[in-house]
């Protein structure tokens, strides 16, 4: 019959359409984003509290002037192991806008644990006027918000560079490795040195961006260690309990037969 | 076999409703001793996983209603105050999230059993259109839903998919911003899409229950696509298939628990963790996974004749899952199921290609290789439904098929 004749180069063709699917996007220029191995990324992985730590003080001594974490309230870092009075050190070191009071006048206060973290900026006219016209994304969901998440963050911060020849960087940009476009307003973040540690780990770039993508991903998951924690129950709960209606369906059928 | 009735020794209390209102007799009539061919598969237990998703998606989606908050300005914000605030917030999205691609997985598998084993010829046409009616309801459903988090993602894909009806001849821009509440989505748009995803899930329920009568009126299809002939060839659905099923049930928990609680994102957009903004388009607007086939579809047709390229995509998309509609009779043999038409067989894994190619078109920029397999697939896609399967069912030379069910499983060939 004629139709069985057209089914195989048919089919031929479909699967080498479904081939394709192997093959790579072509994007313009394919970036290489490093790979990390981090503390929180397999199955049953927790963040490395140490690093978050860490990583919570090149935040405040590097990002937090121009980048807030709206999400956070700073009683969410009981989480990476700060105690009641260093939580409420960190807060007092913050401003936050209150009020209105009595007379009707907003008024600025020292932050308590309870405040949310305070945006860096009023509004984002103000972000964009102290930023040469970029806007500073806010933090809280950065590492979820990035197709590469850890890999990509920490690919921006390591990746500054001088610009290859030839390359023109436009006034006011900066050249990163990693950035789409290559072009990227946020000028060098980390620099050896630059940051403190208090646990006196020497703050190189490369552990300075280690540790505050550590930070940044628990504080764009603070819920993770519970989800995988719950996950593994879960699934051995199920696996037990698929075992057992297998076994009950077994025995079933086979008065049947 | 013969199935003990539980009539003689029930609760007076039992008694007393079932004299009133029959839900006892019911039940046991229609889950106890309804009759099932003994010699279905697990792809028969596709129905039951389904309405599992259906359900986790009602429960985890009314509790996340009580949280949610449907104003352009906090409907983000609400979203992530449930990731991290609500008690077992995350737990309730990640499920709801994940439940959806389940629920389509289930029904995907569902429909292609169905096309393989020829489930909606006669007597089951009616049957199998509630199925199609189902799925256009879910596509609604899913698509509503997405919008509601007012991520980029959500924004754009809001903006994408209204616009298609601006293709519409004469009323197509009337009817964009009467569906919208204004010019561009906004506000009004989310609030009644909100509504209308919460209302959604009871229109989904209501044709389930369709789905359901039919299919029990008409009882099941199976493997071998001919009626049981004799009581010996069908087990009582309760305690053979809710066993059956309930293994597969708790199969499809576990790839689902596998999902929600090791990857919950991965099978969405990372761009729709970023605030939806108005004023910057992402660069590559991609509906989730269980779109791509229809969104390949879509932007497959070119200019012809009169017919634009939006507009002639609208009609292909929407001719894609309408032709579903017209299979039982499209399907002209009287065979049902592919076991014994060989090459039906062939064409069916050639349509499995087309739609998985579809899928990857779908996923990609419509340009250079995409855009060219997306045409070749969508072509095969309507030749397989509006050419092979009316001229095949006459031609098709089929096996012979076995004289019943039992004379089946005796020779080993069930």
């Amino acid at each position: 019959m004629r139709a069985r004749r057209m089914i195989r180069p048919l089919a031929a063709l479909m699967l080498a359409g479904v081939g394709l699917w192997l093959a790579p996007v072509r994007a313009a220029e394919e970036i290489e984003l490093p790979r990390i191995k981090w503390s929180f990324s397999g199955p049953f992985d927790r963040f490395d509290r140490n690093a978050a730590r860490r990583g919570f003080e090149v935040y405040t001594q590097a990002c937090q002037f121009c980048h807030g974490l709206r999400f956070l309230s700073f009683n969410s870092l009981a989480a990476l192991g700060f105690d009641e009075s260093e939580l409420s050190a960190i807060a007092a070191a913050r401003e936050v806008l209150d009020g209105p009071n009595d007379d009707g006048d907003m008024f600025k206060r020292p932050a308590r644990v309870s405040d949310r973290m305070p945006p860096p900026f009023a509004n984002e006219k103000a972000a964009r006027a102290a930023n040469n016209g970029a806007l500073p994304p806010d933090l809280s969901l950065m590492i979820k918000a990035r197709n590469g998440g850890p890999d990509y963050v920490f690919g921006i911060l390591t990746g500054y560079d001088k610009a290859p020849q030839g390359f023109a960087v436009a006034p006011g940009l900066n050249y990163n490795r990693v950035f789409p476009g290559h072009q990227i307003a946020m000028p060098r973040p980390l620099s050896a040195g630059a940051v403190t540690f208090t646990d006196g780990t020497p703050a190189s770039v490369e552990q300075a961006a280690h540790d505050v993508v550590t930070f940044l991903a628990w504080a764009s998951e603070p819920t993770l260690e519970e989800r995988k924690r719950v996950g593994t129950r879960v699934l051995l709960f199920l696996l037990t309990f698929a075992a057992l209606v297998f076994a009950i369906q077994q025995r079933l059928w086979a008065r049947l037969h | 076999m013969k199935v003990k009735s539980n009539g003689g020794n029930r609760p007076r209390i039992v008694e007393w409703i079932d004299a009133r209102l029959p839900v006892f007799t019911y039940l046991q009539r229609e889950y106890g001793e309804f009759p099932m061919p003994r010699n279905v598969n697990y792809l028969w237990s596709l129905g039951a996983i389904a309405s599992v998703f259906f359900a986790i998606l009602m429960v985890t989606g009314i509790f996340l209603a009580m949280h949610y908050t449907a104003h352009k300005d906090l409907a983000f914000d609400s979203v992530e105050r449930i990731m991290r605030d609500v008690n077992w917030g995350w737990l309730l999205r990640y499920m709801h999230m994940n439940g959806a691609s389940f629920f389509f997985a289930a029904v995907y598998i569902h429909l292609l059993r169905g096309l393989y084993y020829g489930s909606y010829k006669a007597p089951r046409e009616l049957l199998w259109i509630f199925g199609v009616v189902l799925l256009l309801c879910m596509m609604a459903s899913a698509f509503l839903g997405y919008v509601l988090p007012w991520g980029q993602m959500s924004y754009w894909a809001a903006t994408v998919i209204t616009n298609l009806f601006s293709a519409i001849p004469l009323v197509g821009d009337m009817l964009v911003s009467w569906i919208l509440g204004g010019y561009s989505v906004d506000n009004p748009t989310l609030t009644r899409f909100y509504a209308l995803h919460y209302l959604m899930a009871f229109v989904i329920a209501a044709v389930i229950g369709l789905h359901v009568i039919a299919l029990h009126i008409v009882r099941s299809n199976n493997p071998l696509g001919i009626e049981p002939k004799s009581a010996d060839e069908t087990v009582p659905f309760h305690p053979y298939l809710t066993a059956k099923d309930g293994f597969a049930i708790v199969v499809a928990l576990i790839a689902f628990s596998l999902f929600t609680f090791f990857a919950p994102n991965m099978l969405g957009e990372t761009v729709n963790y970023v605030p939806a903004n108005p004023l910057q388009t992402p660069p590559h607007i991609v509906p989730e996974w269980y779109f791509w086939p229809f969104y390949a579809i879509l932007r497959a047709v070119p200019n012809l004749w009169i017919i634009d390229a939006k507009l002639g995509g609208v009609i292909a998309m929407g001719a894609s899952i309408l032709v579903l509609f017209f299979v039982p009779w499209l399907d002209t043999s009287p065979v049902r199921s592919a076991r014994f038409r060989p090459i039906y067989r062939g064409f069916f894994w050639v349509l499995i290609a087309a739609i998985v190619a579809l899928g990857w078109a779908g996923s990609r920029p419509p340009e250079g290789a995409a855009l060219w397999v997306a045409k070749a697939a969508t072509l095969y896609y309507f030749a397989h439904f509006l050419v092979v399967l009316p001229l095949l069912g006459r031609r098709e030379k089929t096996l012979p098929l076995p004289a019943s069910i039992s004379a089946a499983i005796k020779s080993g060939a069930a």
